[in-house]
């Protein structure tokens, strides 16, 4: 007997996706697609616009990353004009993508990522989300976690001027400065997410860690995969998140390339698959090999996990200390596990508000050379920034006039397409077992696979209360037989 | 309250989720929502399920605030479904209020589109070109992907709609003033823009005006602006003049110019064309040649003045062939 197991839809990026899980006649998992079923063109539609209204575009590609569409859509159109760009808007774009970062990571680890740990992977769905989170740690964490996420997107707001969709940055620079009282304002908010990027290590620690039971799915649990890793990192190979080169190690730690955003299409190309309309890139130079692991795969990873493995190490001292406590817990680096990345993510937290702190420091902040007039336009540029959920490339040509005349976009969860596609099949096998009925659990188990990624399809579910939507159905030669939906 | 709570459900359709990030934006007003409210239905933040959305009675949901525009057959089937189980219908956003960004696709034919997604890309090796079909067959098993339409509509196109909230994404201020008119029946007429005025951007922004006068227009990039001066007075493309405020003038007030997200005022059919008039008294020109030198200063104008509303527009989309 043959059947089919559904799970549609997930959501974000280009809107929704679905789970397709073929069983054979035992009940086994015989195969598994993850399929994206939207498209909204942004690749074709930009072509024709004046290339500098581009970052303001390409924001609405995402709503819950777009300042990281914003930056590297900037330094895209910064490579058109032959660079020339204020030295003070980097550090301001940089400022606020630290800001920008805490506000996601927040998001996810709180909304999405806790309710299956605090809750428990098993927990009745009705509780198992934020609100069954603040109710096992009570009000005043849930009203905390509010609050830092609301300091979080203030701060974006002081410096751009936006949260949401923001029009801040353009050839030569951004369109306003920080002004010295608007830095002000600023510094308190730091120092009070310093301390809750502190306080949610130590619920990590205590929550997760300190429960046996989560150390071994996190460690011994189907959810890991022998597959490469992709991050961006600065000129001592230290992780960064708007600036540098991308650097790609394998899963036993041996670096595979090391490459600048100008040559991205010689190391990264995409493969199409009929049945989606999501691309799955994979390593040029190793050629496109099918969905399969191993150390000569041209299967990547580009997540928050990806990006400590591929660093040396953290480019600030308390992120460097979590660092190695993180990698020496999970038995050294790199780490397969990828339940890991909701540690990673408090991990780069760290680093965000220690940046932030930093920023806060440097007198050249208030500086209001913050643009200046590009005189050339090259035509030319590729933007990479690490987007909260991978590696993000943004590659436009233009005419003399400024004119965009073509786009081409690998977006952050794309990279992980086909390692999602793969450890969602990985972990259906493990779970779904012949003769049993697959229960809300195991449901939650499957889901908890793509889960690790923070995939983009999910940025909304990723805000507050979450769960994934799904829905799972159960075919027997064509015919339904289970149905379960939910959160669509 | 001994009331019935409301039953509310948010969805979106082919948005960018910033709509529903502008919702949290609401930050601790959203446990207030709890409190006054059953949300049946928001993918971002409780577990309402799908089946029971197709179980419900018709008209069993006092509110549904849908964001996004229709780009494909499953944004149609499920605009369609909550309509029917909906009381009130709210366009909400940009997207659903006059097709948003996406709408701009309509500027590009579908072939255009996937053409540049998948068979014509520098990442896409020779070889290895195909494009997404509504139906793949493999194994015996059938894999469906949704109907990709030949352009984006806004929601009003595909069904009957009674608020719109307009905004790229909606002011956070205005999204808890339009739940909080809800929750208190205090409800304009059907048909009406909600959680904004009937003014325009420029009456609310602060940067001072005198007379627009204008021999060439500079693009953001050419010219270090004034931070004091109005935008289009110093040639920098700037909507605000054709755009409803209700924003808290969030573009100019960063220093760039309005690209007219929360749509046209009162009674006004075209904002494109509003603009192109409002444009068109302030060259500072009669000599025919000059004015077409001054114009020619902006280049791909219909992005500019249909940024956000194409689909809603009397241009509606490029049929060239």
């Amino acid at each position: 007997m043959t059947r089919t197991i559904s799970i549609d839809p997930i959501t974000r990026l280009e809107g929704h996706g679905k789970i397709e899980i073929f069983l054979d006649e035992e009940g086994g998992v015989k195969d598994c697609y993850f399929q994206i079923p939207e498209l909204r063109g942004f690749e074709r539609f930009v072509v024709g616009r004046p290339i500098e209204e581009l970052p303001r575009i390409v924001t609405r590609i995402c709503g819950v990353c777009p300042a990281s569409h914003h930056m590297a859509s900037a330094k895209a159109v910064d490579g058109c004009f032959g660079n020339e760009v204020a030295p003070v808007a980097h550090k301001l774009r940089d400022m606020y993508y630290h800001a920008h970062y805490i506000h996601s990571h927040i998001a996810h680890f709180y909304a999405l990522a806790a309710p299956d740990f605090v809750c428990g992977p098993d927990a009745d769905p009705a509780v198992r989300n934020i609100l069954g989170v603040v109710a096992k740690v009570g009000l005043e964490i849930g009203v905390g976690v509010i609050k830092a996420r609301a300091m979080a997107q203030k701060i974006q707001e002081l410096l751009g001027g936006r949260t949401t969709h923001l029009v801040w940055c353009l050839p030569g620079g951004v369109s306003k400065g920080l002004k010295k009282e608007e830095l002000e304002s600023i510094k308190p908010m730091v120092e009070e997410l310093s301390r809750f990027a502190d306080f949610s290590l130590k619920l990590f620690r205590d929550v997760v860690l300190g429960n046996p039971r989560y150390v071994d799915i996190i460690l011994n649990g189907p959810y890991t995969l022998d597959v490469q890793n992709m991050g961006l990192v600065d000129g001592n190979n230290a992780l960064n998140f708007y600036h540098g080169q991308v650097r790609v190690v394998d899963f036993q730690g041996r670096e595979i390339c090391k490459y600048r955003p100008q040559d991205y299409a010689q190391y990264v190309a995409e493969h199409v698959e009929e049945w989606s309309y999501l691309k799955f890139p994979y390593l040029k130079k190793r050629g496109w090999k099918g969905f399969v692991e191993g150390i000569d795969s041209s299967i990547y990873c580009a997540t928050p996990l990806a990006r400590l493995n591929v660093a040396d190490r953290m480019a600030t001292p308390r992120a460097q200390e979590a660092f190695e406590e993180m990698f020496r817990t999970l038995g050294g680096k790199p780490c397969k596990a990828l339940m890991a990345n909701h540690w990673a993510r408090l991990v780069e937290m760290l680093q965000n508000v220690e940046m932030l702190q930093h920023y806060c420091a440097d007198p050249e902040i208030t500086s209001d050379r913050f643009r200046v007039v590009p005189q050339r336009i090259t035509g030319e540029g590729v933007g990479i920034v690490e987007a909260m959920r991978g590696t993000l490339t943004h590659h436009y040509t233009c005419d003399r006039n400024g004119i965009c005349t073509s786009a081409n976009l690998i977006v952050g969860t794309t990279n992980n397409n086909a390692p999602i596609q793969m450890v969602t099949k990985k972990v259906a096998r493990a779970l779904i077992q012949p003769g049993k009925e697959p229960t809300q659990g195991i449901l939650n188990m499957v889901e908890m696979a793509f889960r690790c990624f923070d995939p983009c399809y999910s940025c909304a579910t990723h805000s507050l209360p979450g769960q994934m939507p799904l829905d799972v159905s159960i075919y027997a030669h064509g015919e339904l037989r289970w149905h379960f939906r939910r959160n669509l | 309250m001994a009331e019935k709570k409301l039953q509310i459900a948010l969805y979106w359709t082919a948005s960018c989720g910033g709509c529903d990030v502008a919702v949290l934006d609401t930050n601790e007003f959203i446990l207030d929502v709890a409190q006054l409210a059953d949300i049946r239905l928001w993918p971002i933040a409780v577990d309402g399920k799908y089946q029971d959305v197709e179980a419900m009675k018709d008209g069993e949901l006092d509110l549904t605030l849908i964001n996004g525009a229709i780009r494909n057959s499953e944004n149609e089937y499920l605009a369609k479904l909550l309509r029917r189980k909906s009381k009130i219908l709210v366009a909400f956003g940009s997207c659903a209020h006059m097709g948003g960004i996406p709408g701009l696709a309509n500027l590009a034919r579908k072939d255009e589109i996937f053409t540049r997604a998948y068979l014509n890309n520098p990442s896409i090796e020779p070889g290895n070109q195909k494009t997404p079909c509504p139906e793949t067959r493999i194994d015996g098993e059938i894999l469906h992907l949704p109907q990709f339409y030949k352009r984006v509509y806004k929601l009003k196109d595909i069904v009957d709609v009674d608020y719109f909230v307009p905004g790229c994404p909606p002011a956070p201020n205005q999204v808890k003033a339009v739940l909080l008119a809800v929750v208190k029946g205090d409800l304009p007429p059907k048909g009406s823009v909600v959680g904004a005025s009937e003014l325009t951007v420029c009456d609310d922004c602060k940067r001072t005006k005198a007379e627009k006068k204008v021999k060439r227009f500079y693009r953001p990039f050419e010219i270090i602006q004034d931070p004091e001066k109005c935008l289009l007075e110093q040639g920098i493309l700037c909507m605000g003049s054709a755009t409803r405020s209700g924003c808290g003038v969030r573009c100019p007030n960063s220093g760039m110019g309005c690209r007219g997200c929360y749509g046209p005022t009162g009674n006004v059919v075209d904002q494109g064309a509003k603009f192109l008039s409002a444009l068109s008294a302030i060259i500072d020109s009669k000599d025919p040649q000059e004015i077409q030198e001054i114009i020619n200063g902006l280049p791909d104008f219909v992005s500019f003045a249909y940024r956000f509303s194409l689909p809603a527009s009397l241009l509606q989309r490029s049929l060239r062939t």
